[in-house]
């Protein structure tokens, strides 16, 4: 925020950053070679709801769009902190289709000025061993990072600090650790 | 660029800048006049002594408030859902998590503290954590105290406060001290230069008191317009007002008491706006006033995108 918007006090809402969502493919690449842990196919995304009518028809035209065209299974929730989860699934090995999903809602959002509420997408994986693992994309600082849950409140740090050494190539990976909330409960995971 | 549904305030944008302005002339003023009259041996004590308390209060006002209110700091294992909740908010307005502390008293209240993002501390009492608020509403509290982090308010207010510190201590020297003499006007009959500073100094506090009042309501309406943009729920802001002002007409007096040097900070504040209490004395906006700027922006967020001129 700059001088003057702080010397004023109008902080604007943060755009998302949409354009690293294209570099989750490559990651799940990447992880199947490492190792053994492969999509799930399930992929949400996580917004706030806005007042008023005009945000309920965006979200009515997003879940149209995505049924209509060649029809991933859209499932909406609203989680306990009031935040909604739109969750798509596609097959396992097209982890391609699934992140265009996920980017049709967030252009539809963003197009009708909603793009601010858009808070977090998620797509999981699971390996040979039952591990849940899901790396979740930040909109506003248009970084990832891995969140392996165990049973909460505890995550297993190690394999999400092995994940991100793992990925630092194919996605901008979010350096701050205190960023990286966990997200109980989440569809999907 | 995308478009964007949250157009800035503007009628709200002048009037804070005419209020700064105010207070920045106030002091050239002030200052001017302290050059002008005081003896030059005396200055450097008094400027220095203005700048120790600013510096103080600029520096640990995070510690400062905590503690005055015992609020203790609260670890993501206390209250997890507390620390969710505002993770999930900074998620959204992509600013740093600030620390968290509750202060266990029952009257239903937040503030933010500390002099920079980095450094802030947000304080929910825990009256507020559990009354009746609903999620939505406990969101738009807490994103009304991020906005003030974003705003950086304590650091404005702390700023705008130095005249009247400063105007403060003078009268007191002044009166005290004498600052450095009694140097009188050219004839002998003159007005003691004490006394002129004196009166001075006074006047100034007064005024300052009053724009940083108004400045303080300001930067109030300010923080409820960015945080109902940030969650997006202006009405369930309002709502919240709503019930916490109106409980708070309810408790007993010594509590407010104990509260009252803290309204600048707070969200609401600590004593119900009676008919009585002078609109231009307070720290905050009325509910009403708040409540109905909330209706509006609620408005704006409804609107067909369309709609929205550019």
């Amino acid at each position: 925020m700059g001088f003057l918007d702080t010397l004023l006090g109008r902080s604007k809402p943060v755009q998302p950053n949409l354009d690293q969502l294209f570099g989750l493919p490559s990651a799940a690449m990447t992880l199947e070679v490492n190792g053994t842990f492969r999509p799930t196919g399930y992929g949400a995304v996580c917004y706030r709801k806005a007042e008023g009518a005009a945000f309920n028809q965006v979200e009515s035209d997003v879940e149209q769009l995505l049924e209509g065209f060649d029809g991933p299974k859209v499932q909406v929730s609203k989680d306990k902190y009031g935040y909604t989860w739109l969750l798509c699934q596609r097959p396992q090995d097209d982890m391609t289709s699934l992140v265009t999903d996920v980017h049709a809602v967030n252009s539809a959002l963003q197009d009708n000025g909603f793009g601010p509420y858009l808070l977090c997408t998620l797509v999981s994986f699971r390996d040979d061993r039952g591990r849940k693992l899901a790396l979740i994309y930040l909109y506003k600082q248009g970084t990832f990072y891995p969140f392996a849950p165990l049973a909460e409140p505890q995550r297993d740090n190690v394999l999400e600090l092995d994940i991100k050494s793992q990925l630092g190539n194919d996605l901008r990976l979010e350096k701050d650790l205190g960023r990286w909330f966990p997200v109980w409960g989440a569809p999907g995971l | 660029m995308a478009k964007t549904r949250f157009a800035p305030d503007r009628g709200l944008t002048s009037r804070m800048v005419l209020v700064m302005f105010l207070i920045g002339l106030l002091a050239v003023a002030f200052i001017a006049a302290l050059v002008a009259f005081v003896p030059t041996q005396s200055l450097p004590i008094v400027l220095v002594f203005a700048a120790l308390i600013l510096g103080a209060q600029f520096f640990f006002s995070d510690k400062i408030a905590t503690f005055a209110m015992g609020a203790k700091e609260v670890s993501r294992e206390q209250e997890p859902a507390l620390h969710a909740t505002v993770e999930r908010l900074c998620a959204l307005a992509n600013m740093p998590k600030p620390r968290i502390a509750v202060a266990e008293t029952s009257v239903p209240n937040a503030f933010a503290t500390g002099r920079n993002p980095n450094n802030a501390v947000i304080c929910v009492t825990r009256g507020l954590y559990r009354s009746q608020l609903s999620q939505e509403e406990l969101d738009g509290v807490l994103a009304h105290e991020l906005s003030h982090v974003a705003h950086r308010d304590v650091m404005v207010i702390t700023i705008a406060s130095f005249l009247g510190i400063l105007a403060g201590i003078v009268a007191r020297m002044a009166f005290w001290f004498g600052l450095g003499g009694d140097r009188r006007d050219n004839q002998d009959d003159g007005v003691p230069i004490q006394l002129i500073i004196m009166l001075f100094s006074i006047a100034t506090y007064a005024i300052s008191f009053l724009l940083v009042r108004a400045l303080s309501r300001y930067r109030e309406l300010a923080a409820d317009r960015a945080g109902a943009q940030l969650t997006g729920n202006p009405l369930a802001l309002a709502t919240a007002l709503q019930k916490i002002t109106g409980d708070m007409g309810k408790i007993p007096q010594q509590d407010l008491r104990a509260a009252e040097p803290f309204n600048a900070f707070y969200f609401a504040p600590a004593f119900s706006s009676k008919e009585s209490l002078m609109a231009v004395l307070a720290t905050h906006p009325s509910t009403e006033k708040r409540v109905e700027e909330l209706i509006k922006i609620g408005h704006e967020l409804g609107q067909d995108f369309g709609q929205i001129g550019r």
